[in-house]
């Protein structure tokens, strides 16, 4: 990180901080970082709190290089980020509810997570007790000559997690929509505190359960980061075959979701039958259905036997046979197309300012996909495209998931026919001491960051970011001017994780 | 199309035979279903899920029960989108602080008879995100649960279990009465 440095000239290295640099910085060389963030140098990759410190960890995407800047020994409060750069703002949002910390000069002082009802404040720095009497959430104006409000959610009307959706509209069209979200607040972060390895595995498999592999793997990568371990070679190809599988199974609902909810159920009892193969392949090949708990911080705890390899084999031969026929008449029906092509469009600057990652930034325009940009083996010796478009719409994020579906079964095949002989894990040595690791892996649905400072093999503080983060805000982009029966198209092509955004 | 339609019909069908009971969802309905309720239900099931702060897990292996594999819908069970319309909710994850209010008035909004299933590790106590600050616990300690289902999250064929003890428990006491 030697522009960061050189940008924030005051500021000093951590040494214990692995793979990218971690710098610590005043007030000035925050602000300065700042300023490449709102000016376009760099992509903020998440922003996160203590008690008394604040990170943020951007991405310079010209050299392809990472680096955390933190400020520490804070007092109350530290120079917002959301002021000049308006994707950090539900992130700062959030760190004022955990921690305390006051934002200076953040736009929005309304709490996000915290809804006025856990047993304290403050749970991740000086705890607090909580007022006796929730405030009642103010929802942003919307003025003008008939307009009306349809509040929607927390429990909503289909099998899906609980948010709440406030759109105002005029007639059909959709003026304003606003999301409330945090109702499945956890405290996983909390609860990650001065837990051991293994339980923090197990909490982080569980921040989000349909990327319960991508979550895992970038725990553990981020653990061995920070010890600096090494793990099996047969363990790395088998976690990239598992993530590989989970990405598979994900695309596969999501194609038949999206167009079951413009009632075109044919595509969603095709691609369910196919996301169900996957799901008892997995569950045949690794011991459980969606993986859960098979990766572990020196590698994995399922082999591959020979009948579970020739179950995937069997697997890519259906898929490969079946989903063509599937993505012509994806194409071919009119009525289907009518829906998808030119509804909830994300625009390509947008998606680039907000670092929007997975298919809803790659059908925007923005190439980013962790496997090419910031690649972990065993990608950077297996052969695949990053599909990208730019038209924006639900049909472009259908596209995407189509092209890497396709990209997916390749991979599978390729992981298979290299994957080498071996064990599958090495053991944790506890050395004592306080390291910091981070890694950021690709889940189906975009980058997952996870920091983490151990003491030793506790857990001191462990921050895991959704990708969902940086895509929530623009789906309010772009159902405008969209009709509210769209809505649900809109949701489910971006696919946003509630769990993993509400921890 | 007409070719996909086609081969749906001349293909056998991948749906399969109904598992067996679970013997410990039995018992435990045993005493939950009580007999004016099982003579008004006959031989279906409405249901309304509710996510109450789960990782999203169970919510993957409910909607496979809708799958050509499971196809639910043959049982007479279906998941419907109104608790006005239920019979049954089915409550998934811990309950969170933020989400007990909206559990609670889901429940009050569902008209008896009515049951509530608990599916999963952590609608039953918590599970690994018991001791939050967040998190008041298992669903009973929200709204009474007449069945629990475990896994983490349960397979599609324990979930069918459950619910096909529950209709056969309703089925006989509608035969009885």
């Amino acid at each position: 990180m030697p522009a960061l440095i050189a940008i924030a000239p005051e500021s000093r290295l951590v040494g214990h901080h692995r793979p990218w640099p971690r710098a610590v910085a005043n007030a000035a060389g925050w602000i300065a970082v700042t300023e490449t963030l709102a000016d376009r140098q760099r992509t903020l990759l998440g922003l996160w709190g203590e008690a008394d410190a604040v990170h943020m960890a951007v991405f310079d995407e010209a050299d392809g290089t990472v680096g955390v800047i933190s400020l520490e020994g804070l007092e109350g409060n530290y120079p917002s980020v959301a002021r000049r750069h308006p994707p950090a703002l539900r992130l700062e949002r959030a760190l004022r509810d955990l921690t305390g910390l006051e934002p200076q000069g953040l736009p929005d002082s309304r709490p996000w997570l915290d809804h006025g009802r856990w047993t304290l404040r403050f749970p991740l720095g000086e705890k607090a007790i909580r007022p006796a009497e929730a405030v009642p959430y103010k929802f942003l104006p919307a003025e003008g000559e008939s307009l009306h409000r349809i509040p929607v959610g927390p429990v909503h009307a289909g099998i899906i997690e609980p948010g709440h959706f406030r759109f105002t509209a005029n007639g059909e069209t959709v003026v304003r929509l606003e999301e409330r979200l945090g109702y499945v607040h956890k405290g996983i972060e909390g609860l990650m505190t001065g837990a051991d390895l293994g339980r923090a595995l197990q909490l982080a498999g569980r921040t989000s359960g349909d990327s319960t592999v991508a979550y895992a793997y970038a725990f553990s990568r981020a653990a061995e980061a920070a010890l600096g371990l090494d793990i099996p070679p047969r363990a790395v190809w088998l976690r990239a075959l598992m993530a590989e599988l989970e990405r598979l199974a994900n695309h596969l609902g999501d194609i038949g979701a999206i167009c079951n909810d413009a009632a075109f159920s044919l595509m969603l009892a095709h691609c369910g039958a196919l996301r169900e193969r996957v799901l008892r392949a997995a569950d045949a090949a690794f011991g459980h259905r969606l993986m859960r708990d098979r990766i572990v911080p020196g590698g994995v705890v399922a082999d591959l036997d020979e009948a579970g390899a020739a179950g995937l084999r069997t697997l890519l031969a259906e898929i490969r046979r079946k989903f063509p026929a599937l993505v012509d008449l994806y194409d071919n029906t009119a009525s289907l197309q009518d829906r998808m092509v030119g509804t909830g469009i994300l625009v390509p600057d947008l998606a680039r300012l907000y670092g929007a990652g997975g298919y809803v930034g790659r059908a925007s325009g923005r190439a980013f996909d962790v496997r090419r940009a910031l690649p972990y083996p065993p990608y950077d010796v297996l052969r695949f495209d990053v599909p990208i478009l730019d038209q924006g719409d639900v049909n472009a994020r259908i596209w995407i998931r189509i092209r890497e579906v396709e990209q997916g079964l390749s991979l599978i095949e390729q992981i298979l026919d290299q994957l080498p002989p071996g064990p599958t894990r090495h053991d944790v040595a506890d050395n004592g001491e306080v390291r910091e690791g981070m890694a950021v892996v690709e889940g189906f649905r975009g980058d997952i960051l996870v920091w983490l400072r151990l003491a030793g093999n506790r857990v001191d503080r462990c921050h895991l970011r959704d990708p969902s983060w940086f895509q929530w805000p623009l789906l309010e982009a772009a159902i405008e001017g969209n009709i509210v029966a769209d809505f649900p198209l809109c949701n489910k092509s971006f696919n946003c994780s509630y769990s993993g955004h509400d921890l | 199309m007409r070719r996909l339609l086609f081969e749906s019909l001349i293909r056998p069908p991948l749906t399969e035979a109904a598992p067996r009971q679970s013997d410990a969802a039995i018992e435990e309905l045993a005493t939950a279903v009580d007999r004016s309720a099982r003579r008004r239900l006959g031989r279906s099931l409405s249901i309304r899920a509710v996510d109450a702060g789960s990782c999203n897990g169970c919510e993957l292996e409910m909607h496979a029960l809708s799958n050509v594999f499971y196809d639910i819908e043959r049982f007479g069970i279906r998941f419907v989108a109104s608790p006005r319309h239920a019979d049954v909710l089915m409550v998934t994850g811990p309950v969170t602080r933020n989400m007990a209010e909206a559990l609670e008035r889901t429940y009050n909004a569902t008209p008896g008879p009515k049951w509530v299933v608990a599916l999963g590790s952590c609608a039953r106590d918590g599970g690994c995100f018991a001791d939050s600050y967040a998190v008041i616990g298992g669903v009973s300690r929200v709204v009474p649960v007449d069945l629990h289902i475990p896994g983490c999250p349960p397979p599609p064929t324990e979930i069918l279990k459950g619910l096909l003890a529950l209709l056969d428990q309703a089925d006989k006491g509608a035969r009885a009465s």
